[in-house]
């Protein structure tokens, strides 16, 4: 295990390990594209990458710098209209990870990419949902990738945009939400989990060297730590290899 | 056959007027700036700018005084950060453009239910997001066979769809490979639609491999031959992404002054898009796309 690496390689090569290998997962640019590639590397090679642009098992053979690369489209194996996308893959279930990041992350899993402030009046707008209401609601279970801070994690949304296991009070059963919803948060320091029963972010697994109270800095709300606490490995010599001189190599991603 | 092709100022000045619903479609790909920018230059007023991703086409527009509303889903600059002048104007008191906001799904739904001349669309969504609480169009209906709660999103029915494709006969059968995005939907939804081709082709190449005419001619007005019509965005197979143009444009766009010089030169300052090419040596071979050549199927029976 390597102990020279930033925050960032960290977040990609945790990510990569909850893929499994062959699961449909609706791909993000950055970061999630980053860990879909290594697990696909490593101990997925049949991860069917599908992004919200069409792309059905698409196989860039360089970073996208965008969703609709036209890397996405060489080799892959099926190019759809959207609507297809979300009516024939997403609404219908076949999506079974799907990736979110976003401004602002809360107790709940709710996730803001629309404004911070009041939506009328924005302090800051942000650019909106996109397709990530619609994967929170349907995709079989999301994985969330940021970093932490009080700022991103508040106990509150100002915005939901993507909802998690409770929104304004009632739960995804009771909205009657296919999908299960935000089940891990990849941070820079410690793994997040959804606690089953309530539906609360409590703390699950922490980095080498992080202890539980620099997690709860970056957490607006008195976080629960779950009673047996994981440490998770750092990045091995040959996810670094991999996310350094393959798939990151002009450092887009992993500044 | 009838000939649709005009220059894309004629096509323009006769099915863009001020006030109307306009969609510019692709998502990521063939996004037609070339069109975008003479409608900049003809000063088109109180236009309905509707659109999955505004991109940095309508962020220009916006800028450039074009827009009294956004209809959108995702307005930022992938990969690179913010659309500036569209930021400017929501975040500016009062708000300098009016907002109808969906997601992805709602804005295809909507699309689609227009393409069909049904009054709503219908899906499974925004249960437990704020969405619905920011706008009032989206709403639910309940399923008269199961009794379903569900999602209802108005048609989508634009005056006038602008679609950029590889290639179209005269009569604007279009043909799309790579990304399709949702303009398939929008053209049929649309009360004018105006495609733009890298390669004005004859009929006889359309009828060769009719499963690739995404747009047929019986829905199209108007024709334009403009190659590198999409640059800073791509056509597949033609030419690349100027992925450094849009990381510039974080820089140009954040900044005003720098933007309305952008503005100045390469779109009130040319006359077209053969202009715009001619001003920017370097860029055909930098962006030039390299082959890959897919084999041919048999049609015969």
């Amino acid at each position: 295990m390597a102990t020279d690496y930033t925050p960032t390689e960290m977040m990609a090569a945790v990510a990569a390990r909850e893929l499994r290998d062959g699961e449909v997962t609706f791909v993000g640019i950055g970061l999630p594209n980053l860990a879909c590639n290594l697990a696909r590397a490593l101990h997925a090679p049949n991860l069917v990458l599908i992004y919200e642009s069409g792309a059905v098992g698409a196989v860039p053979d360089r970073l996208p710098v965008s969703i609709g690369d036209p890397s996405l489209v060489t080799g892959s194996l099926m190019v759809c209209p959207m609507a297809d996308v979300f009516q024939l893959f997403l609404q219908n279930g076949r999506i079974e990870v799907g990736f979110l990041g976003g401004a602002q992350i809360d107790r709940w899993g709710n996730i803001n990419t629309t404004v911070v402030g009041s939506y009328r009046e924005p302090k800051v707008r942000l650019p909106g949902s996109g397709g990530a209401a619609e994967i929170a609601i349907h995709a079989r279970r999301v994985l969330v990738i940021s970093r932490l801070s009080a700022r991103s994690f508040p106990a509150e949304v100002d915005f939901v945009t993507s909802p998690g296991q409770r929104s304004h009070g009632s739960s995804r059963r009771e909205l009657g939400m296919p999908g299960a919803g935000p089940v891990k948060v990849v941070t820079d320091k410690a793994i997040l989990e959804s606690d089953p029963g309530s539906g609360e972010l409590i703390l699950s697994a922490l980095y080498p060297g992080v202890a539980v109270e620099d997690v709860q800095r970056g957490v607006g709300w008195p976080l629960r730590v779950r009673e047996v606490l994981d440490i998770v490995a750092g990045p091995t010599g040959e996810e670094l290899r991999l996310l350094r001189d393959v798939l990151d190599p002009r450092r887009l991603y992993l500044s | 056959m009838h000939s649709k092709v005009v220059t894309m100022k004629d096509a323009i000045a006769a099915q863009v007027r001020d006030g109307d619903t306009v969609v510019i479609e692709g998502f990521t790909h063939l996004i037609c700036f070339a069109a975008g920018h003479e409608i900049i230059r003809q000063r088109r007023r109180d236009l309905t700018l509707a659109r999955l991703t505004p991109d940095l086409i309508y962020d220009q527009m916006i800028a450039a005084g074009c827009a009294r509303k956004l209809v959108f889903s995702w307005a930022g600059n992938p990969g690179a950060g913010s659309l500036h002048a569209f930021r400017r104007a929501v975040e500016s008191r009062p708000a300098a453009l009016e907002l109808e906001e969906y997601s992805h799904f709602g804005m295809v739904t909507r699309l689609a239910a227009g393409a069909a001349r049904l009054p709503f669309g219908v899906m499974r969504n925004y249960m437990g997001t704020d969405l619905p609480e920011a706008n009032q169009l989206i709403r639910t209906v309940t399923c008269p066979f199961t009794a379903e709660t569900l999602a209802a999103v108005p048609a989508l029915n634009p005056d006038v769809t602008i679609v950029h494709a590889q290639r179209a006969d005269r009569d604007g059968n279009a043909q799309v490979w790579g990304l399709m995005g949702v303009q398939k939907e929008a053209a049929f939804a649309s009360k004018r639609v105006i495609v733009v081709v890298e390669e004005l082709v004859d009929e006889s190449v359309i009828r060769a491999d009719p499963n690739r005419t995404l747009i047929p001619g019986l829905i199209v007005d108007a024709v334009v031959v403009e190659p590198w019509g999409c640059h800073p965005s791509y056509a597949q197979g033609h030419y690349d992404r100027d992925n450094d143009f849009y990381v510039a444009w974080e820089e140009i766009s954040r900044d005003p002054v720098r933007l309305s010089a952008y503005l100045d030169e390469h779109v009130y300052g040319v006359t077209g898009r053969a202009e715009y090419m001619q001003r920017q040596p370097g860029l055909r071979e930098r962006l030039a796309a390299r082959p890959r050549i897919c084999a041919g199927v048999s049609y015969g029976y």
